[in-house]
């Protein structure tokens, strides 16, 4: 093979011992011309065939994304019905501010709030065990992580009915149990608390085993040797998880929280489904209403699309807002460490 | 060299599943154009048939009592396919998403009596006008004008309707010391409401243990306001459910037998609300035809026979449908045609019997369908002539778009809340906020 070398001669006209350039006029003008088309034809194509390459995202993020967004925006400053959505009445900011004294809104939103912390909280907690347990050595392992993921590749419809049902007041089996160690039946539909909890519960059912397996990942990527210099520096194994395992997990941590806490903003199937009245009100007293549930009421049952878009955009910017705290806090967080 | 050609092996692998991923995909968006071409144009479908599509909701019952093959037979250039949603809360939103965006249509779409005034007031210029078709003397008078717009066009032609009844399980009566015969037990409530509260408190006081007179203080509520003229909605067409008296007394007088503990603290169409059914926790509910089906569906075996029906205090009506016929669609005159064909008096009479849907045509109530009409829940009552003579007694009421809003605010929010603990007036108020709030645009 030849030997490569990173510079060539130069040109003899330049002083150099590479063949001269043929001249500058005569036949090979319009070869010239040919080459500089495709030569700029290759700029071209240099230049925008990545743009070309990455459009169909774009494009469907435009179409699918921005654009509702955008027309969402719009709506939300008119009045608008879902029996004739092209027919706007512009109303300007009135959806926005009669959100502020309206209380089913901010019923929603802190039912969102305390669901949100009732399914996430212990959900995330009990991943952590779950994946602290798994990351021992077990008979079956590969079956106990399958078996984790299942609840999450479970149809949400299909595990609410089912949570209906087990939460039923009068024939419920959760009830039944409790009866057995002399508890009064709970109405887990119609009181608030148990009603939030039980919407909870088919959350963290859920979830678990998908931060679970995270988790894990996170926990077989800490290298061995730090758990051996722990050990010989005479850890047990509770101070080696809290000294080793959980610092090296604060960015996977951080992760699942940031997921869970968008998620539990956008909670809608579960509460849906719960509703004993089969509509959207999140119980008989909006007892748990959460703010998807909300937006979707008004806009497909109450058919009142403007108010719908005012509340989807308050709930875009209360994302936004935590979207900042989180991103303080994980500053925070890093510069600690 | 080997790990060289496994590469490629895998690329090849790799290829093709991307290529017939991508073909699925593309077949998958064709496959979707195909339908909707063939669900609107005039020879989808096999050998130059005419498609014609129905989109109904819950147990309409064409198919299961076999007109669409008859239909077929008298007409054997088409051919009809349905799709069925289960509930009309979900199929109604996308049914006026369609209608506004004029896309994903059927031929046929079918309008629950709750939606019909809002379905006239703005969607009437979308839909065919059926008064050519369907003949205006088959049907009830209330029937057909509740489809029919201020202009005069009739867009929608009358399935069924729901004239409602009692039904009361004999055997719990008669433990209770009431009288089981159904024209005695008719006459113990006849003409007012009170009274059959009254009987309520009766057989509380002698009540099988675990039982409750009523089922639920919705179904009550519901069946008292069924049979007013004017319930939420003035002729004029304003918004009076909060100041009409009629609306007031009946949720005071719902409340008031909740508080009394004469009904069942269930919220109906539950599952615990079918276990009661099933578990004979209750004596009597108001009983529109079609509930002797979802009776039936839920009842244990050994309930055969046990339930009978008698008058209502006040005649009411509760429940039935439409079919309508977008203008959009390219058969609209053939399936103008099946719709009128399907409610005609000969089919209804042919749905009650298979389904329990009780004709909305007058001319049905003769036929021997109906009259020798039985229920396997109600033993040998005459259940035709039962609810033919209900359905002759109902008023001529005002409906109203938001009918459906107000009624469940009323029921779901407001009364049920009464069983749970709360007095009668913070039900009504939580009942009149949720509305409020609800119907203001």
């Amino acid at each position: 093979m030849a030997t490569r070398h990173d510079t060539a001669a130069p040109p003899t006209e330049e002083g150099g011992a590479a063949p001269g350039r043929p001249p500058k006029d005569g036949a090979p003008a319009a070869l010239d011309k040919r080459r500089a088309r495709l030569s700029r034809r290759w700029q071209r194509d240099m230049r925008w065939s990545p743009y070309a390459f990455v459009s169909p995202f774009f494009l469907l993020f435009l179409a699918f994304g921005l654009f509702p967004l955008i027309y969402t925006g719009w709506a939300s400053l008119h009045q608008v019905e879902l029996t004739a959505p092209t027919d706007m009445n512009w109303v300007g900011f009135r959806n926005y501010t009669r959100i502020f004294d309206d209380d089913f809104f901010w019923n929603a939103a802190q039912n969102t709030l305390t669901i949100g912390i009732i399914s996430t909280v212990p959900q995330l907690l009990m991943a952590m065990g779950l994946a602290h347990i798994l990351n021992y050595k077990l008979r079956a392992s590969t079956f106990y992580r399958v078996a984790m993921l299942a609840p999450y590749a479970t149809s949400i419809a299909a595990a609410s009915l089912v949570f209906v049902l087990l939460f039923g007041r009068d024939y419920g089996m959760i009830n039944w149990v409790l009866n057995q160690v002399g508890i009064d039946n709970i109405d887990w539909q119609n009181d608030k608390w148990p009603s939030q909890i039980a919407v909870s519960s088919i959350v963290i059912w859920r979830w678990t085993g998908y931060n679970a397996l995270i988790y894990l990942a996170a926990m077989q990527a800490i290298p061995q040797d730090l758990y051996e210099s722990a050990a010989l520096d005479g850890a047990n194994r509770w101070q080696q998880f809290f000294h080793v395992t959980l610092p090296s997990l604060r960015p996977t941590i951080l992760f699942t929280v940031v997921v869970s806490t968008i998620g539990a903003s956008q909670v809608f199937g579960e509460p849906l489904l719960f509703d004993a009245n089969k509509g959207a009100s999140g119980g008989s007293q909006h007892q748990f209403q959460t703010l998807g549930l909300y937006l979707y009421e008004q806009g497909w049952v109450n058919q009142h699309l403007g108010r719908a878009s005012a509340i989807a955009w308050t709930m875009f910017l209360i994302l936004i807002v935590i979207g900042i705290v989180n991103y303080v806090i994980s500053r925070r967080l890093r510069a600690s460490s | 060299m080997r790990a060289r050609t496994r590469t490629a092996h895998r690329r090849v692998v790799v290829l093709a599943a991307v290529a017939s991923l991508g073909a699925g995909l593309l077949a998958g968006c064709a496959d979707d154009g195909g339908d909707d071409t063939g669900g609107s144009s005039s020879e989808g479908g096999g050998g130059g048939k005419t498609k014609i599509t129905l989109g109904l909701f819950g147990t309409a019952g064409f198919e299961e009592s076999g007109l669409y093959k008859e239909y077929e037979k008298l007409h054997p250039e088409i051919d009809i396919q349905q799709t069925v949603v289960e509930r009309n809360e979900n199929y109604y939103p996308a049914l006026i998403n369609h209608l506004t965006t004029g896309s994903g249509l059927q031929d046929i779409q079918m309008i629950e009596v709750g939606n019909i005034a809002e379905i006239v007031k703005t969607q009437s210029d979308k839909l065919l006008d059926l008064s050519k078709y369907g003949k205006k003397s088959d049907y009830l008078e209330w029937k057909w004008a509740q489809a029919t717009t201020t202009g005069g066009e009739t867009i929608a032609v009358g399935t069924d309707i729901g004239p409602m009844a009692i039904c009361y399980r004999t055997d719990l009566f008669k433990a209770a010391g009431l009288p089981t015969d159904r024209e005695e037990v008719g006459k113990l409530w006849a003409g007012s409401w009170d009274k059959f509260v009254d009987v309520g408190k009766q057989y509380k006081a002698k009540a099988p243990k675990d039982t409750t007179f009523l089922d639920s203080p919705g179904g009550l509520l519901q069946s008292i306001l069924s049979g007013e003229k004017d319930r939420f909605y003035n002729e004029a067409g304003d918004v009076i459910y909060k100041t009409n008296p009629a609306v007031k007394s009946a949720f005071d007088l719902t409340a008031q037998a909740a508080e009394d503990g004469l009904i069942g603290n269930q919220t109906q169409f539950q599952p615990a609300w079918d276990t009661t059914i099933a578990n004979s926790k209750f004596a009597a509910m108001s009983c529109p035809p079609w509930m002797l089906g979802y009776i039936k569906g839920k009842s244990q075996p050994d309930a055969a026979g046990k339930w009978d029906i008698a008058q209502a205090p006040k005649s009411g009506n509760w429940g039935g449908s439409f079919l309508s016929v977008p203008k959009s669609g390219k058969n609209t005159e053939e399936a103008a045609k099946l719709a009128a064909w399907l409610t005609a008096p000969e089919q209804q009479a042919k749905l009650f019997g298979v389904q329990g849907s009780f004709p909305s045509t007058p001319a049905a109530y003769e036929s021997t369908e109906v009259k020798n009409a039985k229920n396997d829940m109600t033993g040998d009552a005459p259940i035709g002539t039962i609810f033919a003579q209900a359905a002759e007694n109902i008023p001529v009421q005002t409906i109203g778009p938001k009918d459906q809003i107000i009624q469940q605010g009323l029921t779901d929010n407001g009364v049920v809340l009464v069983t749970q603990g709360k007095s009668a007036k913070e039900a009504w108020d939580t009942a009149v906020k949720t509305i409020d709030n609800n119907l203001d645009k």
